[in-house]
Formats: structure tokens, C-alpha cells, sequence
């Protein structure tokens, strides 16, 4: 299906998220869309979905201007949309979820959707039982899901927005294979994300948005210094990586083990020392995320001990531990870090030990712009946090690490960041270091993990790998053991 | 002169509301075959028509005022306290009791009210940390333990009137035994109506609208309230301040209970709360946590319960019209808010 976007422009308020963008894409085309965070691409997407409506500009399908009242509508006329973040019904089983959306009579069939989803699965290699609940499943499982729910509607135009956050190399490989093949198919597929080399790897043809407009294309063989210029309007300086000088011991675990209702953690011995940084890899839901959560008085061990600076923090929750110099900084930014409906100097206020009785407004906001200067966010002292897009919460919540710190445990420290805001983020965890810090982060990106590591330890099914030096660990050798390989020889060596 | 014109614009966002509930009343009143005019103008004459109405108004609105004032804190941090009515019985009963074991001691009267407004409030706070407690230990929803401790807490008191605190002779729903004059809360000349209760009132809401807007507490409770979470990992103790704000709102039913007893029934009857428990509920929900507006929208719902009252009376209409007034009132307000928030977001 030929896809043509006729000058869509869309403002929110008094910020102009698509400023009459004009974009063609024939049929059996994968088209990347490529912006840094805040460009326009989701806001560009959503009103091809349907689930936004342009002020004004034209949509035309094969030549044929449409309007979409509803996403029910695009799906209809073949339009399917793949979110950042799954749209699903996680306590529904995958057979419910499958069925959801479509037209049926009052009494579905289970038998004939088993059958295609079944038949479905098998003809792209996903290997997905009807009968699970789906939030058993991994974010790529899930996706895969929603591929194959698409796919059943008919859709002949598939959009996926930042497809590859979240899921592992194995998966993002299937689903590229998966995407080529559709096209083939001559099916059309838009890929959003802000990672220039899957663009590169799998897009027949690139548009760039900037500011909410087209900034420019290109078509292979691409060159990856253009298509930055063309995003950012400007070069980027990536922090380097500085080899730590062992300091003490700053985290100590001994025989460490942890339990929730999916995964219980092999104990674990491991130090880390002062202005070190260790990246902490593994498919979704393998441990380190638990193990993040129990250094951090989150939750509770069942065997072994912590200790922080000599200090034993076994069992302690966290706001003890946060006394004793522990941070932990959540991946979900407006879910746990940050309060949606408070500003940066609210913020500032509630992070400081109450001194006094009443709220000094005026040093607040002197605060609050002191740190929006240090930190380059773009915001004001008194914009709420939910307005703020993702790169300038990150250093909000970056902003609020009152040093001196004893040790960061970190998710996602970049999640969903484009390039500049990734950097300006390392850069400030390098200075808690150089000031004395340790950080321990987890990361579903092996770029990220091998980037800015001192050591890197693999989890696989709450097993833990010894720590790897990354620059004698290449990526597939990651890869592999991510994916539940080599372990047997690990653990003998 | 900002802040007054602020308070402007939130009226004029809010008189769609009224407007739309006056119309539902006055439909519903039509229906009744009563004319809608002469009902509201009765509703004004029965409560402003007089100084003793006027009196019987600020009557309603001190305890109204100190209940309201409590919910705004649970309000901000995000709890539904649906148990304050319990804890407005519980505070009357600890003032009762204390009363009843000081009565005949050889102190003045003022150290003997002192003691019972305290222990009215630490009965109406420990009621209310109970439902705290079970939330925070227990993982009970504040609405389902705080209903369950209201039944609990007017069986409580429905024992005391007629098991061990009953009248000479006979146990009986008009109360306990009245307390001797010296007890009572001095009342203005001809009137019901005692300076403390409206000075308490006041004091309550000029105390938690500074707690709110002020303070590094109330900017605490707020955080708590909009993201528990959050707050949590940004390091406040989150659950520390959830039964704090429970203890607070609990301290000031506890004086609405004192009001109460020591100013209007000058006893304990099965009825103390007289429902301004729900009442402030609806009070703190049409406002919508603003501190400002809690004196003007409490003396509005006291004279439509108090000019309710001679409805049957004017017009043989039943009394319990204006709780349907009341409750219209809210449902209107809020419908108005909700229409005015989905239109905001439509893309």
C-alpha cells in the first residue's frame, strides 16, 4: 500500500510537534524514521494510526485521501500500529489478547483463533503457547504478540515505534527477518526509532525529522556522520570512558541470593569499588534487575549479606539505606522516579532533609535554576515534571543526586534517550565517580553495557556470570551468553 | 489582587456546575409538582431569614468547617478517609468520657474543656491512625477499613448510651445525661450558636491551608499523594506521612467532635456526627483540595441543611430534599470537571 502524508501539521498547545511534514512511501518499502527524542516521529506516527488527528494536512492510501476518526479505523482500512510501550491486557491469557480488537459475534470462536494464531506463529518462527498469560511473556514475546494480532486484521501497513527497546539481540534479530519479509510480502513497514546502525541495517529508505519537521533522506549506502548532522543540527561529544583507579571496596556482597515470584537469584559474591562502574546485562527478567532492587533496601534477601562501606545494610529498607549514601534511580521515570504533577524545585525541596518549617520559595527557585544551568534541561523552575520530554526528566532526576555518594544503582540509565541527552546523562554519572562513587547499572543495551563498563556481569535465569572485562569480551561472546550460552564452561572457569 | 482574581476565575469555572445542578433540582422539584423558586427562596429565608437562623447556619458550619479542613490533608495525601464519620464519634466519645470522670473533680471549668478537647482529638487521631495502620501494615484499603471502623465505632457508642453511660433509670436515643452548665461552651445570647466553635473552625482551615501551601510538610503530604512511589524513592518517608495525615484529619474530627458535645448537645446522643462526616465529604470534593475555598462552600451546604429544614413545614415537602440538593450540587460540580478535563485533552 502506497502511503502518502500531504504537509500534517499538529500542535500541541503552543508546541508544534509536526510542522507540515510531507512523506511518500510505495508499497513494500521498510521506511525508517529517524529524530532524536522530541523530533515528532511518535506524534507523526499516532496521526497515521489514527490515534491522533492533524490540524490540518492529508493522509492518502494508494492515491485515496482517508480521515481516521478512531485507531479502529485505520486498522480497518489496513493501518496497524505497534506502540513504544505495549498496548495489551497483561492478565489476559495471549489467546484473549489475540482475539481482542477484532469484529466477532457474540460468541467468539477459541478453536478457529487458536488455529490462526497457531498457524500464524509458525509461519515466522514465533514460538508463543495461547494458553499463557501474557505477562508471563517477555516485551519481545509480547510484541511478537502484536505483530501476529496485526497481521490477522489484515493490516498492510505496519508501524512500529522504537521496536527495539527492551527486547534482546536474539529477538530484535527475528523481528528484523520478520520485517523483511512482510515487505517482500509488499506489505508496508515503518520503523521509528532513534538508533542510527538498525536503521541503517534494515531500512530500504530514511527520512530524518527535526524539530517537528523533514529535516532530510537518504537512501543506501548511508553515512552515519550525515544522518547525525541531520538529526542533532550539531556534533556530539560521547564521554569517554576512563579506566577506574580500584579504590575501596564500596558495595560487598557475600553469598547474596533474593527471591521473587518468577526468579529466585544464585547466591552471589562480588565487590565493587570506589569510581568503579559495572554493567549489569541480560535478557529481561534474568536478575539483575532484582539484584539492583536488593542492593537498594528494596527487597528483601533470603541468604547472604550487603554491605556498604564496611557497613552491614543486610535487610535494611531504603530510606535507611539512602542515609547511608545508596540511591537508586528507576527506570520508569513518571511511574517511580519523578512526581508528574510537581516541578523541579518541588522536587529539589523534597530530596533535602527537612531543615526548616516553612519553604524558602525564593533560594528554591534559585536552586531549581542552578540546576537546570548545570544539568542543561529545557524547562523552567516551575514546568511539571510530565511536561518535560524524556531526555530532560532524566537529567532532572540526574539533578536531584546530591553528592556525596556512596553508590548509584541505576536501570536503564539512557532508556529511550536519543544520542546528545545519552551522553549529558553519562557524563554526569562519570563525575559522581570521579568524586568517589560506584555504580551499578543494568542495561538492555549491549552498546550502553559495553560503552561504559568497567566490568560487565551477564545474568541468565538469576545466574550471575564472574565479572568480564569488556574489552576482552566482544559482543557475541555476550550474545551468547545473554542467550543461556557457554554458562557450563563459565562456571567452570 | 492576583490571588483574589485566581479566586474569581475558579468561581466562574465552577458556576457551570451549579447552574447545571440547580436545573437537575429544579427539574427533579417540578416533577414533585413544588415550584422550584418558591423552594429555594424558603431555602434562603429558613436560613438566612433571621439572626437565629443566621446563628444556626454557623452552627452547622464550625464542626463542617473542622471536618473539612482535616479531609483536605488526607486529600493531598491522596487517602479517602471515608472514615472520618467514625472518627467524629470516636472524639466525641473521649470527650464524653473525659468530662463524665472530671465533672465532679475540684477543677475550673477551662482546665476541664482543655482536657476533653484533647482527648477528643487523640481519640478522633488514634481512630484514624487504625485505619492508617491497616493500610500500611495490613495492604487494607483506607475506604474499606475506614467504613468497617464506622460500624464499629456507632455500635461503640450506641453500647455506651445504653449500657454503662445510660440516664438514671433508663437507657434511651435521646443520650446520656446532659453535663451541668458550667461544662458548656459559653453560646451567644438567645442563640445556640458558641464563638469557639466558629473560632476553631477558622483556626483549623487557616492552619491547614498553611500546612498545605507553606510548609515542607504539606509540600511532603502532596508528593505522597500524587506519587507514593515516587516520593518513596526520592526520600521521603512515604508511610510515616500516610498516618500522619490520617492522625491530623483524626485530631480535627476529634474537635468537631468536642464541638458537639460541648457546644450543641451538651451530651452524647447516637446521632453526635449529624453526618458532617460525608458532609465534609462532598465539601472537600467539590473544592477540590483548595484550602480557600473551604469557609464560603462549608457556610453554603450549612444553609441548605439548616433551610432544608422548614421545607415540610412551607411547603409539606420532606426535608431530606436538600441532601438531595447537596448531593446534586457535588455531582454537578464534578460532571462540569470532568466534561472541561476531557475536552482538554481532546487532541
Amino acid at each position: 500500500m502506497d502511503i502518502t502524508l500531504q504537509d500534517i501539521r499538529k500542535t500541541f498547545g503552543r508546541v508544534i510537534a509536526c510542522d507540515r511534514v510531507t512523506l511518500a512511501v510505495p508499497g513494500g518499502t521498510i521506511q525508517g524514521l529517524l529524530g532524536e527524542n522530541g523530533a515528532g516521529k511518535s506524534t507523526l506516527m499516532k496521526i497515521l494510526s489514527g490515534f491522533l488527528r492533524p490540524d490540518s494536512g492529508e493522509i492518502r492510501l494508494d492515491g485515496t485521501p482517508v480521515i481516521f476518526r478512531h485507531p479502529a479505523d485505520a486498522v480497518r482500512t489496513g493501518v496497524g500500529m505497534l506502540h513504544q510501550d505495549p498496548l495489551d491486557y497483561p492478565t489476559l491469557t495471549v489467546l484473549e489478547n489475540f482475539m481482542s480488537g477484532r469484529p466477532e459475534r457474540f460468541f467468539p470462536s477459541r478453536s478457529a483463533a487458536t488455529r490462526r494464531l497457531r498457524e500464524l506463529a509458525g509461519t515466522f518462527g514465533f514460538a508463543i503457547d495461547p494458553r499463557a498469560c501474557l505477562d508471563t511473556l517477555t516485551v519481545g514475546e509480547r510484541q511478537q504478540l502484536e505483530i501476529l494480532r496485526l497481521l490477522s486484521l489484515d493490516v498492510r501497513v505496519l508501524i512500529l515505534d522504537e521496536p527495539t527497546t527492551g527486547i534482546s539481540a536474539a529477538q530484535k534479530a527475528q523481528l528484523f527477518e520478520t520485517l523483511r519479509r512482510l515487505a517482500v510480502e509488499g506489505r508496508t513497514v515503518l520503523f521509528v526509532s532513534h538508533k542510527l546502525e538498525e536503521v541503517e541495517s534494515l531500512c530500504h529508505r530514511v527520512a530524518v525529522l527535526r524539530s517537528g519537521a523533514l529535516a532530510g533522506a537518504q537512501v543506501p549506502p548511508y553515512t552515519t556522520a550525515e544522518l547525525v548532522a541531520l538529526m542533532f543540527g550539531r556534533p556530539i561529544v560521547f564521554p569517554q570512558r576512563e579506566p577506574a583507579a580500584p579504590g575501596r571496596p564500596v558495595l560487598e556482597l557475600r553469598a547474596l541470593s533474593a527471591m521473587d515470584d518468577r526468579l529466585r537469584l544464585a547466591p552471589l559474591d562480588f565487590d565493587l569499588r570506589a569510581g568503579e562502574v559495572v554493567g549489569l546485562a541480560g535478557l529481561t527478567g534474568s536478575g539483575q534487575r532484582l539484584l539492583l532492587r536488593t542492593c537498594a533496601g528494596l527487597v528483601r534477601p533470603v541468604a547472604g549479606t550487603v554491605r556498604v562501606n564496611g557497613r552491614d545494610l543486610t535487610g535494611q529498607v531504603y530510606p535507611s539505606c539512602r542515609r547511608h549514601g545508596v540511591v537508586f534511580v528507576p527506570t520508569a521515570r513518571l511511574e517511580e522516579g519523578l512526581i508528574g504533577d510537581m516541578n523541579l524545585s518541588e522536587h529539589l525541596l523534597l530530596v533535602q532533609p527537612p531543615r526548616r518549617l516553612f519553604i524558602d520559595r525564593p533560594r528554591a527557585l534559585e536552586a531549581a535554576e542552578e540546576r537546570i544551568r548545570d544539568f542543561a534541561i529545557r524547562g523552567s523552575p516551575d514546568s511539571l515534571m510530565r511536561e518535560l520530554s524524556g531526555g530532560n526528566q532524566q537529567r532532572a532526576l540526574l539533578s536531584l543526586l546530591a553528592p556525596p555518594l556512596a553508590l548509584i544503582l541505576i536501570e536503564e540509565p539512557t532508556r529511550g534517550l536519543d544520542l546528545e541527552s545519552a551522553a549529558a546523562v553519562w557524563t554526569r554519572l562519570r563525575a559522581h565517580c570521579r568524586a568517589g562513587a560506584a555504580i551499578l547499572f543494568l542495561s538492555s543495551d549491549l552498546d550502553e553495557i559495553r560503552a561504559h563498563s568497567d566490568r560487565i556481569v551477564v545474568f541468565f535465569c538469576g545466574r550471575s556470570s564472574p565479572p568480564l572485562d569488556p574489552s576482552r569480551t566482544d559482543r557475541e561472546e555476550l550474545g551468547r551468553l545473554i542467550g543461556g550460552k557457554g554458562w557450563d564452561r563459565e562456571a567452570a572457569g | 489582587m492576583i490571588r483574589a482574581r485566581v479566586l474569581c476565575q475558579q468561581a466562574g469555572r465552577q458556576a457551570g456546575g451549579v447552574i447545571l445542578a440547580l436545573l437537575a433540582a429544579s427539574g427533579l422539584l417540578l416533577l414533585a409538582g413544588a415550584s422550584p423558586v418558591e423552594v429555594f427562596r424558603q431555602i434562603g429565608l429558613g436560613a438566612f431569614g433571621s439572626v437565629t437562623r443566621l446563628a444556626d447556619v454557623l452552627v452547622v458550619w464550625g464542626p463542617l468547617a473542622l471536618v473539612t479542613a482535616g479531609l483536605l490533608v488526607t486529600f493531598a495525601a491522596g487517602l479517602w478517609n471515608i472514615g472520618i464519620e467514625g472518627q467524629i464519634v470516636m472524639g466525641a466519645i473521649g470527650v464524653t468520657g473525659s468530662l463524665r470522670l472530671l465533672q465532679d473533680a475540684p477543677l475550673p471549668a477551662w482546665a476541664v474543656l482543655s482536657v476533653a478537647l484533647a482527648a477528643g482529638m487523640m481519640a478522633g487521631a488514634a481512630w484514624a491512625m487504625l485505619s492508617g495502620l491497616l493500610k500500611t501494615v495490613g495492604g487494607v484499603n483506607e475506604i474499606f477499613g475506614g467504613l468497617g471502623l464506622n460500624f464499629i465505632a456507632s455500635a461503640l457508642i450506641l453500647w455506651l448510651i445504653f449500657g454503662p453511660w445510660k440516664r438514671p433509670g433508663i437507657g434511651s436515643m435521646s443520650g446520656t445525661e446532659p453535663f451541668p452548665d458550667s461544662l458548656w461552651l459559653p453560646a451567644l445570647a438567645g442563640t445556640r450558636l458558641s464563638f469557639w466553635s466558629v473560632a476553631l473552625g477558622l483556626a483549623a482551615v487557616g492552619a491547614v491551608a498553611l500546612l498545605l501551601s507553606r510548609t515542607v510538610l504539606g509540600l511532603r503530604l502532596k508528593a505522597v499523594g500524587r506519587n507514593f512511589r515516587a516520593a518513596y524513592l526520592l526520600g521521603v518517608p512515604a508511610w510515616r506521612h500516610l498516618l500522619l495525615a490520617f492522625g491530623l484529619c483524626g485530631a480535627l474530627a476529634g474537635v468537631a467532635g468536642f464541638v458537639q458535645v460541648t457546644a450543641v448537645y451538651h451530651r452524647l446522643i447516637p446521632s453526635i456526627s449529624s453526618g458532617y462526616g460525608f458532609l465534609g465529604l462532598m465539601v472537600a470534593l467539590i473544592i477540590r483540595c483548595r484550602a480557600a475555598w473551604v469557609a464560603p462552600v462549608a457556610v453554603f451546604f450549612a444553609a441548605i441543611t439548616i433551610g432544608g429544614i422548614q421545607l415540610p413545614i412551607a411547603l409539606q415537602l420532606d426535608s431530606s430534599l436538600s441532601g438531595v440538593l447537596q448531593g446534586l450540587l457535588v455531582l454537578g460540580v464534578l460532571f462540569s470537571d470532568g466534561l472541561r478535563h476531557r475536552a482538554a485533552a481532546r487532541p
